[in-house]
């Protein structure tokens, strides 16, 4: 599904990334850990194709295809979707608008006409109730005024609605609460298939718990110096960084 | 890896041409350029008009002359040559007796390209239409239809003529000659516009449109628009104007006069579409508008107004309250790209008792673009209890726009309530990389942000117009979309 080589990146002349290599089959579930500052958000923005981020050296495929020179809407046409760690409001523009224009442009550019308003109806309501999202929450600005719980929530409402290949979850589990967690990994576990993979970015164990990852990589200094299974952040949880910062730095 | 930065969009923003920048080819007859007495007469001559008419105009002429242009507003321009205009231009082939089927293909196909095909409108519901081309009012359409209500919908020269009682009582009570500069040219040398009366207690049952459009060069548009609502009655006004792509500024300086009697109400929307000069800041039309209307007791004056054309506008919809009760609205939404400036808003003044305007106001600022708003809110001694809420919101793209927001408030009367909400925005990389992220381009992105930061005005215009309205913000806005 997903393959980085060697992977470089830089933003604003700084160096970031420093030679990333990863490997994410369909059907696997990867989660990403790391102190602050390792580059986690910085590799999930350079696979979506955020601008600001500059390719220094390396590549990334999907589905076999280099996708580096692509744009960001084509690489999210193609099935990569991020779910933000901090979601943008866009005032005046409906969760509902929003999603219809997304999927009827994800259409567009695979040749396809507008979804029927009948099935864009019926598919929101299924996702709508599986997110346990009320008619209210629907007809809202995007992200105005949303609790850091809802704004995530919606963002998982997206991703189902867009059924995307790969999903990258920024830190979805921050700011939530438990509940909120659950309902969120609920949802993510529900859309898992053997034909899409996951990759969960996160600084704690917590969301793990509710979302079993098949691999867990340590990210540091812009590097995975350890990768492991999911015992691996269990081993995190108890003893911290430190271990990992000490080893990488030897 | 494609990037989108802040020089892309801005150079996105460059490329939009303007879509009505066509050029009719029709034989028109045009008077010779400058302003005198003799111009003056001339215009009431051709027009036919009675006597008090001439004398109207010329006491206008008087007046203008000894007036000085406003340089108050937050604008920039090259003053116009008053002398190097002609004042009058009408299409030749135009017989104001003809019925629709005769008049000048030619024209027929520039409304064609205008998307307003005139044989459309016929079939279509509820929409009836004026169209001044230049000076000339061309064809009014549904007037049977409109006649069996007793209502009145015709170029203001034939209303002159038909129902001279009516004008003569009305014109010029709501903005006098003296007004203002642009006022009074135009009241000394206005060719044409629409005359609209509704009867007591008649609902208008259509839409009724006027669509304006200056064709010839070096002529400027004086049109005059004259709306009376009698006692209860209700009814909808639409007007857009479009201009061909020159490049020397026109000038186009109306006037539009809304009498609302007891328990009327108006609605009036305006889709203003002029040229706006090119890329470079060259050519675009100034667009130098007076437009007030009149509440009696318990009546409404509603503007809408979608601003994305004319190189330089100076424009303030108002509202004047003076019957108890009544209730004033002005929706806004005015775009400014490349280097057009525009300075709008509205006056809100409250006389009556009980009176209440609410004012929002969306200003979008692109290009290297000035865009103000200016906006009075008064409140009169004897207006008790009367209430004001503004809000004006501006929404910037790129670094070298500006939005300025002048609102005075002048209250003397200790009851009166006034709010005033202002905020500025900006449109952001992260939100344009959101959008691309869930797969929607940056020009698709930059349409739908700036539909939903004016979604509150245009959720305001009549359905038709809504759509072509939102087509225009994001024509004006961008290279391609739409």
């Amino acid at each position: 599904m997903l393959q980085i080589k060697d992977l470089h990146a830089s933003v604003e002349e700084k160096s970031i990334l420093r030679g990333i290599n990863l490997e994410v089959k369909a059907g696997e579930v990867h989660a990403i850990m790391g102190p602050n500052g390792s580059g986690k958000s910085t590799l999930a923005s350079v696979i979506a194709g955020k601008e600001e981020y500059e390719v220094d050296k390396g590549s990334i495929f999907l589905e076999g295809e280099d996708i580096e020179e692509l744009a960001a809407e084509e690489r999210a046409h193609k099935g990569v979707f991020l779910s933000f760690q901090y979601p943008v409001e866009i005032p005046g523009v409906s969760v509902t608008n929003f999603i219809k224009t997304a999927i009827n442009e994800t259409r567009k550019a695979k040749g396809l006409g507008d979804m029927p308003a009948k099935d864009m109806l019926k598919m929101i309501r299924d996702k709508a109730e599986m997110l346990e999202i009320d008619r209210k929450f629907l007809s809202r600005s995007l992200n105005v005024g949303f609790s850091g719980g809802e704004k995530k929530r919606n963002e998982i409402f997206q991703m189902a609605m867009l059924e995307p290949k790969l999903a990258i979850l920024d830190e979805t589990d921050s700011g939530l609460d438990i509940d909120a967690l659950r309902i969120v990994a609920n949802g993510v576990n529900k859309l898992k298939s053997k034909d899409n993979a996951v990759v969960l970015i996160t600084h704690y164990q917590r969301l793990l718990d509710y979302i079993k990852p098949d691999f867990v990589h340590v990210l540091y200094n812009g590097r995975i110096v350890k990768s492991g299974g999911p015992e691996l952040a269990h081993e995190l949880e108890e003893k911290g960084y430190d271990w990992i910062k000490e080893e990488a730095d030897a | 890896m494609s990037k989108y930065t802040e020089d892309d969009l801005r150079e996105e923003l460059k490329t939009k041409e303007y879509e009505y920048g066509f050029y009719t080819d029709i034989e028109s007859e045009t008077f010779p350029i400058g302003l005198n007495e003799d111009i003056v007469r001339a215009i009431s001559k051709k027009k036919e008009e009675p006597e008090w008419m001439t004398e109207w105009r010329l006491e206008a002429f008087k007046v203008w002359k000894s007036m000085e242009e406003p340089d108050w507003a937050n604008v920039n321009y090259k003053k116009p040559d008053f002398q190097a205009i002609a004042y009058y231009s009408a299409p030749k082939a135009i017989d104001p007796n003809k019925t629709l089927d005769d008049v000048d293909p030619d024209l027929l196909a520039m409304y064609k390209k205008l998307g307003i095909s005139v044989d459309e409108q016929k079939k279509m519901n509820n929409v009836a239409m004026d169209i001044v081309v230049d000076s000339v009012s061309v064809a009014t359409t549904f007037k049977k239809t409109l006649g069996e209500k007793g209502i009145i919908f015709m170029p203001i020269s034939e209303a002159i003529q038909e129902h001279p009682e009516l004008v003569r009582k009305y014109i010029g009570t709501i903005v006098p000659t003296k007004d203002n500069f642009y006022a009074a040219l135009n009241s000394a040398v206005f060719s044409d516009g629409s005359f609209c009366y509704i009867p007591k207690g008649v609902k208008c049952p259509m839409e009724l449109s006027t669509y304006f459009r200056i064709n010839e060069g070096g002529t400027g548009q004086f049109e005059r628009t004259l709306v009376i609502a009698d006692e209860g009655s209700y009814v909808s006004y639409l007007e857009g104007c479009t201009a061909p792509s020159r490049d020397e500024n026109q000038l186009h300086a109306a006037v539009v006069e809304l009498i609302a009697l007891d328990d009327a109400e108006i609605k009036y929307s305006t889709v203003q579409n002029w040229y706006p000069g090119n890329d470079k800041g060259i050519g675009g039309v100034y667009n130098f508008v007076t437009k007030r209307g009149l509440c009696e007791k318990n009546a409404k004056i509603s503007w809408t107004q979608v601003e994305t054309g004319s190189a330089v506008t100076w424009k303030y919809p108002s509202c004047i309250l003076k019957g108890d009760n009544s209730v004033g609205e002005f929706y806004s939404i005015a775009v400014t790209n490349n280097y057009q400036q525009a300075d709008t808003g509205t006056k809100m003044i409250h006389l009556g008792k009980n009176t209440k305007s609410t004012i929002i106001s969306k200003g979008i600022s692109a290009g290297k673009s000035q865009n103000s708003y200016r906006g009075l809110v008064q409140i009169g001694s004897r207006a008790e209890n009367a209430r004001n809420f503004s809000q004006c919101d501006s929404l910037l793209m790129g670094n070298e726009c500006g939005a300025h927001t002048f609102p005075y408030i002048e209250a003397k009367n200790k009851t009166a309530m006034i709010e005033h909400e202002a905020t500025t925005s900006k449109i952001g990389e992260d939100q344009i990389f959101y959008c691309n992220q869930r797969g929607i381009d940056t020009e698709k992105a930059i349409a739908l942000i700036v539909n939903g930061f004016s979604k509150e005005v245009l959720n305001k215009l009549p359905m038709e117009f809504a759509v072509e309205a939102q087509k225009l913000l994001e024509i004006s806005l961008e290279g391609s979309v739409g």
